[in-house]
């Protein structure tokens, strides 16, 4: 099927990221210095400039980078915890004793850092006080709240809240399946996981009131709010979906809007934080921006037959960042 | 687009000698580099430098099916090592000595993500040649993995007398008579027998045959073993089962065992593919749980083209193969193995499909 899109473009705008061929599995903004995270050892910091800056940070594969304001927390198949700002200084806040692989990891208020290997949480304090805790199955995913001191472990036949800092047990919420991806909504009233099946998972947490998210192609891979909280961006389907979560109930008896249809699956998303846009990156390479007011797609790339991997946008909106699992990768100032 | 990455699963009752062949399988000098996986309560020591330790969690999907489970494990590790893509070859799923293969096979035909980078290329089983036959009896797990194998290891056949080993051989042949069986001693057999078979590729499904039929005498297997059958053993399960017991068939003893059997059915009558799916989906959605593995080749009417199909429990993967050539009988085949199979329904339920 030939995509007959009549998107505008700024394909002609973009400035590429030599990589080396290393594919990009994250992308950070840390302060105006984005940080394009490869598949093994290290991290790209670029400049504004376009200068690029190497920091060898692992000894093997990166599987998992969080990031706030300057500071990017990644963890490896080396077992190793390592922290790194917008210079490429680093150093390794912790390392599993077992060397295991440390497979998610989290960002929180206060320096506070969590990460996961096999079934054990870890929780760092800002004092340094390192807290454990034991999930049923393998972590899926870890997401801090947007307030308080509270952390979302998402594992299999549900997920469970946790207060590092208090002695009582967690709060489960139970749905049965394998839990992945977790995220709270920015308000901190909903929570949403997305399955190993084709469908995300949502619980309102006043009330625990579960919501089913279905309709997908695939797993979901990725998510992201928009600036405002009104939707969750959503990959794994040959368009790009987003679930309202505006008002009191959430999705709940709403159906998403539907943007963008495609022929390729949708992979990667990314949110603008100032305005309804959101970066929609697609499995044959296509990278577009898409208005969710009016349906408008900007063009940023072509398709290249490689999915999209990594996509973030700068603090200011003014940059947008993406990299491929091929490691072509490139930025592109939005003005 | 790249390659996908061989993963091949190393199956085995305790003790059987999994571990040995997979330190064979590293330790050869083959240039190849594996990623190999492996359960955290493995017997013994392995040198590589890509070992991950997996704790096996199978995790079920919600989608009304029970026997569709995946390895959890497997999806997060996979995922992972890809991300070194380059630093090997293959990679060599260990499973415990108690597990069920299916959820490991299953994982790459249900996760689009493992799909994507990475192909199941068989699963191997090695059996106790001293052992076996009491687990069989014992052990559910030791069944299933002869069950479910396209390779079987009969390993440490110098503890055993020759007699013996026709019996066991005879005993595996009876719960699976497709897989590719080798006489092993210290789990020693060329790599090429157990790697890179793409026992799960479409485009191999080239015959269904019980493997005894065409033994290419290459050396590893049936030492002394002689066949003398003039009638048709693809109907080798036409005769109600019996209780364990061997029978004679000129002059080699067969078993039926009394809860795992295959079912194989052909026709030379050309399929209604309007009856023909419906039937298999149906088939597999009720029986998916006692249906360990399925294959077939299928001549549909009016259609100039092979069509394949293999499975495993409920989920079918087909597709047309080829065109049929030039004098090539049009004859469709399905097997299917299993744990007590509704036979007379399967056989009754294909013999509809005729178009």
């Amino acid at each position: 099927m030939s995509d007959t899109r009549s998107a505008s473009s700024i394909t002609a705008r973009m400035r590429p990221v030599a990589t080396g061929g290393a594919s990009v599995v994250g992308l950070h903004f840390l302060g105006d210095q984005a940080a394009f995270v490869l598949g093994e050892e290290a991290i790209l910091l670029v400049a504004p400039d376009g200068s690029v800056k190497r920091a060898a940070i692992h000894s093997g594969a990166i599987l998992c980078a969080a990031s706030a304001g300057t500071r990017l927390a990644t963890g490896g198949d080396d077992g190793k915890i390592v922290i790194a700002d917008a210079q490429g200084s680093h150093i390794v806040a912790a390392a599993d004793e077992k060397k295991r692989w440390i497979d998610q990891i989290a960002l929180g208020p206060d320096n506070a850092i969590a990460w996961s290997a096999g079934k054990t949480a870890y929780v760092r304090t800002g004092k340094g006080e390192t807290r454990t805790f034991d999930a049923v199955s393998s972590v899926g995913g870890l997401a801090f709240a947007p307030k308080g001191f509270r952390l979302a472990v998402a594992h299999y036949n549900g997920v469970s809240l946790w207060f590092p800092n208090a002695k009582s047990k967690p709060d489960i919420l139970t749905w049965k399946g394998s839990h992945l991806g977790v995220t709270f909504s920015p308000d901190g009233k909903f929570l949403v996981t997305a399955m190993q099946e084709p469908m995300l998972h949502g619980w309102r947490l006043a009330d625990a009131k579960n919501m089913r998210m279905s309709g997908y192609a695939a797993r979901i891979r990725s998510m992201a709010w928009t600036f405002d909280g009104d939707y969750l961006a959503t990959g794994g389907s040959d368009q790009l979906i987003l679930w309202p979560f505006h008002g009191k109930d959430g999705p709940m008896g709403k159906e998403p809007t539907l943007l963008s249809p495609h022929a390729a699956r949708l992979v990667t998303v990314a949110c603008h934080p100032k305005q309804d846009v959101v970066a929609a990156g697609f499995a044959d390479g296509m990278v577009l921006l898409v208005r969710i007011g009016d349906a408008a797609e900007i063009l940023v790339k072509k398709p290249s037959l490689v999915p999209v991997t990594a996509m973030a946008f700068s603090g200011d909106g003014k940059t947008f960042a993406f990299g491929c699992e091929d490691g072509e990768a490139g930025m592109v100032d939005l003005g | 687009m790249s390659e996908k990455i061989p993963v091949t699963v190393l199956t085995g009752y305790l003790g059987a000698g999994k571990t040995t062949l997979l330190n064979r399988i590293l330790s050869e000098p083959h240039g190849k580099k594996y990623a190999v996986i492996v359960n955290e309560f493995g017997e013994i020591g392995i040198d590589n430098d890509l070992v991950v330790n997996s704790d096996e969690e199978i995790f079920e999907m919600n989608n009304g099916c029970v026997c569709c489970t995946v390895r959890g494990d497997l999806i997060r590790i996979i995922e992972g090592l890809v991300r070194r893509k380059g630093k090997f070859d293959a990679i060599i799923v260990e499973t415990t000595g108690l597990a069920d293969p299916a959820p490991v096979a299953q994982t790459f035909f249900m996760d689009e993500a493992v799909g994507e980078k990475t192909r199941l290329d068989a699963v191997v089983t090695v059996a106790d040649a001293k052992w076996l036959k009491d687990r069989l009896k014992d052990a559910p797990e030791a069944k299933n993995q002869i069950a479910f194998a396209d390779v079987i290891l009969l390993n440490k056949t110098d503890l055993v007398s020759e007699p013996e080993l026709q019996e066991i051989e005879a005993r595996i042949r009876g719960i699976n008579p497709y897989a590719k069986l080798h006489r092993t001693q210290r789990s020693q057999i060329a790599l090429a027998e157990v790697l890179d078979r793409k026992a799960f590729d479409l485009d191999r499904i080239l015959d269904i045959e019980p493997d005894f039929l065409h033994n290419d005498g290459n050396g590893h297997d049936h030492h002394g073993h002689d066949h003398h059958h003039d009638h048709d053993h693809g109907h080798h399960h036409d005769h109600a089962p019996g209780q364990g017991q061997g029978h004679g068939h000129g002059g080699v003893k067969h078993y039926h065992d009394e809860h795992m059997q295959s079912v194989s059915i052909r026709t030379d009558k050309p399929l209604d593919p309007d009856k023909f799916f419906p039937w298999v989906q149906d088939l597999v959605a009720k029986d998916g749980p006692s249906i360990l593995r399925s294959k077939g080749i299928l001549s549909f009417k009016n259609d100039p083209e092979r069509f394949v199909f293999q499975g495993v429990h409920m989920i079918l993967d087909g597709d047309h193969q080829r065109p049929w050539k030039e004098g090539e009988a049009r004859e469709s085949r399905i097997v299917f193995i299993g744990r007590d199979l509704p036979e007379q329904r399967i056989r009754e339920g294909f013999a509809a499909c005729v178009a």
